[in-house]
């Protein structure tokens, strides 16, 4: 657990630079020195120092201050200790303002600079020892970058391992937001397929025509505009695996084209005469009860039935909240890393609020959630006023007047149609604010006929 | 092969301190410790504001006169020294490097007003003396208290640790004694008998 803990040591004379690096070689640290501020600043880019001394007055170019504000933007994690003499006393305090751990006067105690070192490397290690504890907590509780800790997910994970080599057709439904994309991975990259491509195809997301030739593709001239022979997805994850995402929503004639091809295994391009075979695993996903769909008769049964063999049921968040305290660290884990923030931890109040919410855009929304307060928090901890977006949304909910002998669709018309304006016409925003899927909101959009 | 330590006083220190010294490095760290040229007062290190000498400057300039046959160089000092960050230092070595340096000046019961005890200075001396020296062969400061390789910051914590290696640091000393092709002969445990004991 222990690792060796870098120095750097920032000062323009010689001498005092080589006797505090000896000092500390002494005490068994790695240490480089640096003779100025803008050396300084080099070595910091160079390399991930834990704690730099640097002395308060540096004559020329930058002094003690400004060399420690530049190291910080490089290295926010980072200790700096400045070194002053009595006199400067009041300015080491301001640099403290600025961002320093702790300040040292020259000349101290033999023992004040061990002590301070030590305790300052005492603390790095509890906070890389916290760190891989989370890493190896996350590990444990994630299966093919999904994490929980549910029983029910736990199951899915076992399902999923069993099946990932075997050829069978996967239907995986679930609420969205709810990860269906991560299980369809989750079964490819498990399995013999790996190796394989994967092919991803949101159904919602194209118009019928185009569709098919996304899917099955086209020779050329097949229709205006197919000014060359195109594979279509199919072709493209032979040997591999093909996911039809939002599968509930395609048309009549494309059920029929997609039962062919998982039973017959054959296809033809769009405009094509040559019967095309493939080995592809078909793993569909959908929002909505296929089953209903079946009953009302706009889903054909002998493709559900086809696409139903194995059938992996995803709990919506507010089934799984036990999961939501690894998730938010999850996230914030990799968004600081992505967003450059220092954000890495949260309150006992934040949480509790994440926990209690209902989150009807699943996991995504939540991700979307931590990233929008990591965003505008000013502090290394979010709070509950971090998420005070949350709290708006309901309370506007609740103060809601819900308009008199309106149906259900146009008031989701309505949302929709005032998202995008408000989003400029960004759907993916749009999706974001919504927490839906894209392809969902594109499968809206047609739906609605609305107008981008 | 060169075995030679080569032992110096920097301005004047009692001869019979540097002759029992020569005999604790020999038995201590295998080598033939050979009384070498001694050097005048250091004032061209001395820090009026101070009143102190500079170690690192004095360390330099020994750097520059080091004996080329020799393994180690050790000076000893009565000259109270310090480097810029600190108020003082028992002594001062270059880390796996050639050239060690100790103060007597604070190992002395007369600094602290307390009546003159030459035997203890000298007990104090060696542990510093092997410490420095450590340092030379690599060592750092090693966190078992009782290690003479262990940081002392105090004079009570110079007398309280022992004069032997820990386990680790006789290790990592004898490995790089045997890479010169010396026994470690750890015969200053003899020696601890012939001066006084540590006061409690």
């Amino acid at each position: 657990m222990k690792m060796q803990w870098e120095i750097l040591v920032v000062d323009d004379e010689e001498v005092m630079r080589e006797s505090l690096v000896a000092w500390l070689r002494e005490d068994g640290y790695g240490v480089d020195s640096a003779a100025s501020g803008r050396d300084a600043i080099e070595r910091a880019r160079e390399k991930d120092y834990a704690i730099y001394f640097i002395d308060l007055k540096m004559p020329g170019g930058i002094d003690g201050i400004e060399t420690m504000m530049e190291v910080k933007k490089i290295r926010p994690e980072a200790s700096i200790i400045i070194i002053t003499a009595y006199a400067t006393v009041d300015t080491a305090i301001s640099a403290m303002k600025e961002g320093a751990q702790e300040y040292i006067v020259k000349p101290c105690n033999p023992k004040e600079i061990s002590i301070l070192v030590e305790r300052i490397i005492n603390v790095k290690n509890l906070q890389l020892e916290n760190t891989i504890l989370r890493q190896k907590l996350a590990k444990r509780y994630s299966f093919r970058d999904i994490i929980s800790k549910n029983p029910k997910m736990q199951d899915i994970f076992e399902l999923v391992k069993e099946i990932s080599s075997l050829k069978s057709t996967v239907l995986v439904q679930g609420e969205s937001g709810t990860g269906k994309e991560l299980i369809a991975r989750a079964v490819h990259y498990s399995g013999d397929r790996a190796s394989k491509p994967f092919v991803s195809v949101s159904c919602a997301a194209l118009a019928e025509t185009l569709l098919e030739s996304e899917l099955f593709g086209h020779e050329k001239g097949a229709f205006t505009g197919a000014v060359a022979q195109k594979k279509g997805k199919f072709e493209l994850a032979d040997g591999g695996t093909i996911f039809l995402d939002e599968i509930g929503d395609i048309s009549p004639k494309l059920q029929m084209d997609l039962l062919r091809v998982i039973q017959e295994r054959t296809f033809y391009r769009v405009g094509g005469t040559e019967e095309l075979t493939v080995d592809v695993r078909v793993i569909a996903a959908t929002n909505r009860n296929l089953a209903e769909a079946v009953a009302a008769g706009t889903f054909r049964d002998d493709l559900y039935y086809r696409l139903n063999v194995i059938n992996i049921q995803i709990p919506p968040l507010r089934e799984r909240r036990e999961d939501i305290p690894l998730l938010v660290r999850s996230f914030m884990d990799r968004l600081s890393h992505e967003l450059g923030k220092e954000t890495d931890d949260i309150t006992k109040s934040g949480l509790k609020l994440l926990i209690d919410y209902s989150w009807p855009g699943n996991v995504r929304e939540l991700e979307n959630a931590i990233e929008r307060a990591m965003v505008t928090c000013k502090t290394r901890v979010l709070t509950d006023e971090d998420f005070a977006f949350l709290e708006q949304n309901g309370s506007r909910k609740q103060a809601w007047n819900v308009p008199d002998n309106l149906p259900l669709q146009e008031v989701e018309k309505r949302v929709i149609v005032a998202t995008i304006k408000r989003t400029g016409g960004n759907i993916k925003e749009a999706a974001s604010v919504l927490g839906i899927d894209r392809s969902t909101l594109y499968d809206k959009i047609r739906k609605y006929e609305i107008e981008r | 092969m060169n075995r030679r330590i080569y032992l110096s006083p920097v301005g004047n220190v009692v001869e019979e301190t540097l002759t029992v010294t020569a005999r604790f490095i020999s038995e201590m760290f295998g080598f033939d410790a050979v009384r070498h040229t001694s050097f005048p007062e250091p004032d061209f290190a001395f820090d009026v504001r101070r009143g102190q000498y500079s170690s690192t400057l004095i360390l330099q300039n020994l750097t520059k006169v080091c004996p080329p046959d020799a393994v180690r160089f050790l000076a000893m000092t009565e000259a109270d020294l310090f480097i810029p960050m600190v108020t003082f230092v028992f002594g001062q070595a270059q880390l796996s490097g050639k050239v060690a340096l100790v103060s007597l000046a604070r190992l002395s019961q007369d600094f602290y007003g307390l009546p003159g005890n030459n035997d203890l200075k000298i007990h104090r001396a060696w542990k510093e003396v092997a410490h420095e020296l450590g340092h030379t062969f690599g060592l750092v400061h090693c966190r078992d208290r009782s290690c003479i390789m262990s940081l002392s910051t105090e004079i009570l914590q110079i007398d309280l640790k022992s004069e032997d290696f820990c386990q680790g640091c006789w290790a990592i000393l004898s490995e790089e004694l045997a890479a010169q092709n010396v026994a470690f002969r750890r015969g200053h445990l003899e020696m601890r008998n012939k001066v006084v004991e540590t006061p409690r």
